[in-house]
């Protein structure tokens, strides 16, 4: 009898643990802000067996350079990371060679700029903070390099911005001077215009460059950007996992075997 | 005098001899882990002390291996991290086995906990053990504190920044205290590296409590599920085949949920916000401790009123500190002769109130004080449930283990532990009430 | 093992024995696997590795002169050589040599010797890239740690070097770019 109303209590008060944890997690969301909260998406390295789309992060990557760079950097990033989205060691260093840097200091002590080259990080838009505020109406266009992970929804809050700007607030709303209306930004207004538009660039593989498409790429980029770690990280992780499995069922016969001498 | 002492049971070669007759090191591992008397009836909340010593370990060992790579400097040590995510070799699995390390360390010390507050581990003659417990949970907290700070994001400088001025809230000093703690006048680059020694120095005085901590507990023996003392050799196995196997079992299960979350989730325990690089210029809207804090961040915020002389803010510090040193006087706090739950009828029902209280505390703390808990329901909010979370936490401490202890009557207990186990469903009946065996 | 072991085992002795064994086979492996990434990851990392390669433009280096680039952090000597200096080079007998390595083993275009400027003794810089510095009895390089005298082609001579200065892995990209590692 005391055994069962044990087993009793224990269901219950987990019932009731869980139950809670569930209502901690909508709340949560609910009071998560006046941000409307953005979509969820299908995205192709979503899940435990996901992966890249690299043929959509390489046009990604030239939404960023044709579209983003001039304002955000990807300071954690170098040129030969690229590598790792199929791009061969001269394509490379085509498009590093398009940014200058400065290094030195030379024999005589002076710096001097050179063309990047791929051990080189991604050159920097701006040389400070204080610069990138004074050239962008005060406001910091953020670094790129692990933006995917900084917010809750990551991806998907990136798509929603990107697709989400309306040409007019709606009633009641009063935007500041320069600011946008952007209904997933946090307070609905961001300093950021539309940076993109209907065949605003030209991709090189011939894909229809609508805006969703467009954010939809430099999304990808960016997620990939974030964590390049990402497919090793899962490869490794299935094979781990699966060895602790047997090796659990193997300790547990083993346990198991052990215990059976006791009767 | 342990010269003369020959490993028991050992079939050791002549070198093994030869290093025991000088240093018994296999005579200690064989009677402390071998032939060691445990008895028979632990279950898998048992576990925890294997699951916790292989978390030190492992913290310690990619701790040693990350350190090798961090700089700590405030305008290296965000990209020294990144780096270490991007270019060293693994970099990204030890950073990720590092920080969900410390999630699964706490998990596993929190169980660990609530196992001896429930079958009464603390009580006589384990009141030193479980101090040497809490002296590790201090420990812990202050090495994660530290820990957090170092890859500089945002929420480790307000982090840093809202903890150490807790000490501001000390009558008199509290000023000076935080300006020392900074080594500045802000959280800046001194405060990182100060943060970085201690978190390197922090969990090898972890260890050792550890060490003293097990030491106590080869005094005493383990508590066990009944909480019953075993009375002879039928009560009892040796520590090694069988609680090897079982910790080992266990272990194994444990590793893989481990490895489940940092392979396929790393940082669903960590805040995004943590990502951006810190700006001593820009606050963060909300700055959200560590899961693992949350409950005490809620008790701190919760006291918003002054009590007497004192204001809301140093009540707040108190009653948080006051939240974890309570602990220490546990074992005067319960008046209860009988360690076991299963054997408390009304103790164990305010146990699991207890559990969920924590919860709830937690879920506060998630949240800024003045939001509604639920939208469209006026008036609740979650000042309010911190309110009644926090005074239930030291109700249950200060009120209701003295009282139960008094007023509670205990079921019978089971004469002895083999009874029960070997006996079958009979094992209760009979038995007279005897509130507590001789230690 | 105690009386509690001795009741009647349900499985045959090698049974258990074998699971055991795979169990115990098992944890060894894992862990032994496990300890690569901790090991690896204090090998050179992708950032290191990407400067393992180093373009120079040779363009502005006059007959006779010497310039410094770092390649993979160590200083690479580059000397344009004069006809003297080649000659010598090229002459001298291998039975003289400490390390035998004749000189045309040493170049790919006998007017640029190009050789890793830490010395073979015990990793110092040696002098003699300067027109000012000291180059040592044979006219190359000279080790003020120790005293080792390297000539023309890099090759030790004199002091307790053991080997000649090592030739890195390069190649003309084109007349005037070097491409070392």
């Amino acid at each position: 009898m005391m055994d069962i109303g044990n087993k009793i209590t224990r269901v219950t008060a987990t019932a009731i643990v869980a139950g809670l944890t569930l209502i901690a997690g909508t709340a949560g969301a609910i009071a998560a802000g006046d941000a409307e909260s953005p979509e969820s998406q299908n995205w192709a390295f979503n899940g435990v067996f996901g992966k890249f789309d690299k043929a959509s992060i390489q046009r990604g990557l030239q939404v960023y350079i044709e579209n983003c760079s001039a304002c955000h950097s990807l300071e954690q990033l170098a040129y030969r990371n690229l590598f790792d989205l199929g791009f061969n060691i001269d394509e490379v260093k085509e498009i590093a060679a398009q940014y200058e840097v400065t290094d030195g200091p030379d024999e005589f002590g002076d710096m001097f700029e050179r063309p990047a080259i791929p051990s080189d990080r991604f050159v920097l838009p701006f040389p400070n903070e204080n610069a990138a505020r004074a050239s962008n109406n005060g406001a910091f266009p953020p670094d790129f390099s692990v933006l995917a992970k900084a917010h809750p929804s990551g991806p998907d809050f990136i798509y929603a911005i990107l697709t989400g700007f309306k040409d007019e607030p709606p009633e009641g709303v009063e935007l500041a001077e320069g600011m946008n209306y952007n209904p997933f930004f946090a307070g609905g207004q961001i300093a950021m215009a539309p940076p993109l538009f209907e065949d605003g660039i030209e991709y090189t593989d011939g894909t229809a460059a609508t805006v969703q498409q467009q954010a939809w790429d430099v999304t990808n980029f960016l997620q990939w950007a974030a964590e390049p770690e990402m497919e090793d990280r899962k490869r490794i992780g299935w094979k781990v996992v699966l060895f602790l499995l047997v090796l659990s069922g193997l300790l547990y016969a083993a346990k198991r075997q052990t215990w059976a001498r006791l009767h | 005098m342990s010269a003369h002492t020959q490993p028991s049971g050992s079939s050791g070669n002549g070198l093994v001899k030869w290093i025991d007759s000088r240093l018994p090191v296999f005579t200690y591992l064989q009677k402390e882990y071998g032939e060691f008397p445990a008895p028979r009836n632990f279950n898998y909340w048992w576990n925890f002390g294997a699951i916790l010593t292989f978390m030190l370990v492992l913290m310690i060992f990619t701790g040693i291996f990350l350190a090798m790579q961090y700089t700590p400097h405030v305008d290296l040590a965000f990209d020294s991290v990144e780096r270490i995510m991007r270019d060293v070799n693994y970099g990204w699995l030890l950073r990720y086995m590092h920080a969900n390390g410390a999630t699964f360390f706490f998990i596993a010390v929190y169980i660990h906990i609530f196992r001896g507050l429930y079958y009464g581990s603390y009580k006589n003659p384990r009141e030193l053990l479980w101090i040497f417990g809490v002296v590790i949970l201090v420990l812990m907290m202050a090495t994660a504190f530290m820990g957090y700070v170092l890859p500089w994001g945002q929420l480790s400088l307000w982090g840093a920044t809202v903890i150490t001025n807790l000490f501001s809230a000390i009558p008199l000093v509290g000023d000076a205290v935080v300006t020392w703690l900074w080594g500045g006048f802000v959280v800046d680059n001194p405060t990182l590296n100060r943060f970085f020694s201690l978190h390197f120095l922090l969990p090898f005085v972890i260890f050792g409590v550890v060490v003293l901590h097990v030491i106590a507990l080869h005094v005493t023996g383990s508590n066990n599920p009944l909480g019953i003392d075993p009375k002879g050799p039928q009560d009892t196995i040796p520590f090694h085949p069988y609680y090897t196997a079982k910790d080992s079992f266990g272990l194994a299960i444990w590793v893989t949920l481990f490895a489940a979350v940092v392979f396929f989730a790393p940082n669903f325990f960590g805040e995004p916000e943590n990502y951006l690089k810190a700006n001593p210029l820009v606050t963060p809207a909300e700055i959200v401790p560590e899961w693992y804090f949350l409950p005490f961040f809620a008790i701190l915020r919760s006291v918003d009123f002054n009590v007497w002389f004192i204001d809301a803010k140093l009540g707040g510090v108190i009653a948080m500190f006051g939240s974890i040193l309570l602990l220490f006087v546990v074992p005067w706090l319960d008046r209860s002769k009988v360690r076991s739950a299963r054997f408390r009828p009304i103790y164990k029902w305010f146990f699991w109130i207890l559990i969920l209280d924590c919860f709830l505390l937690g879920f506060v703390g998630a949240h800024s004080p003045a939001d509604q808990v639920f939208d469209g329901v006026e008036g609740l909010l979650f000042i309010d449930l911190g309110h009644v979370g926090t005074a239930w936490y030291f109700i249950h401490f200060l009120v209701l283990l003295p009282v139960l202890g008094m007023v509670e009557k205990p079921k019978p207990l089971p004469t002895s532990i083999a009874e029960p186990v070997l006996g079958g469903g009979q094992a209760a009946t009979g038995a007279a009430a005897k509130p507590m065996e001789k230690a | 093992m105690t009386d509690h072991a001795s009741g009647p085992d349900e499985q045959p002795e090698s049974r258990r024995d074998f699971l055991y064994l795979t169990a115990g086979l098992f944890t060894g492996a894992g862990a032994a696997l496990a300890l690569w990434p901790f090991i690896h990851s204090m090998n050179p990392s992708a950032d290191v590795l990407a400067l393992s390669t180093t373009e120079v433009d040779i363009s502005p280096v006059e007959v006779g002169q010497s310039i410094t680039v770092i390649w993979q952090k160590k200083p690479v000597f580059i000397r344009r050589r004069t006809a003297e200096e080649i000659e010598v080079a090229e002459q001298e007998p291998l039975a003289d040599l400490p390390d035998p390595e004749s000189d045309a083993d040493r170049v790919i275009k006998p007017e640029w010797l190009v050789v890793v400027g830490v010395c073979t003794h015990l990793g110092c810089i040696p002098l003699g890239q300067k027109p000012s510095e000291v180059r040592g009895e044979w006219d190359g390089w000279f080790c003020p740690c120790h005293g080792s005298h390297y000539d023309t082609s890099g090759r030790i001579r004199k002091g307790p070097a053991p080997t000649n200065l090592p030739v890195p892995k390069y190649e003309f990209v084109d007349d005037t770019t070097l491409l070392i590692g």
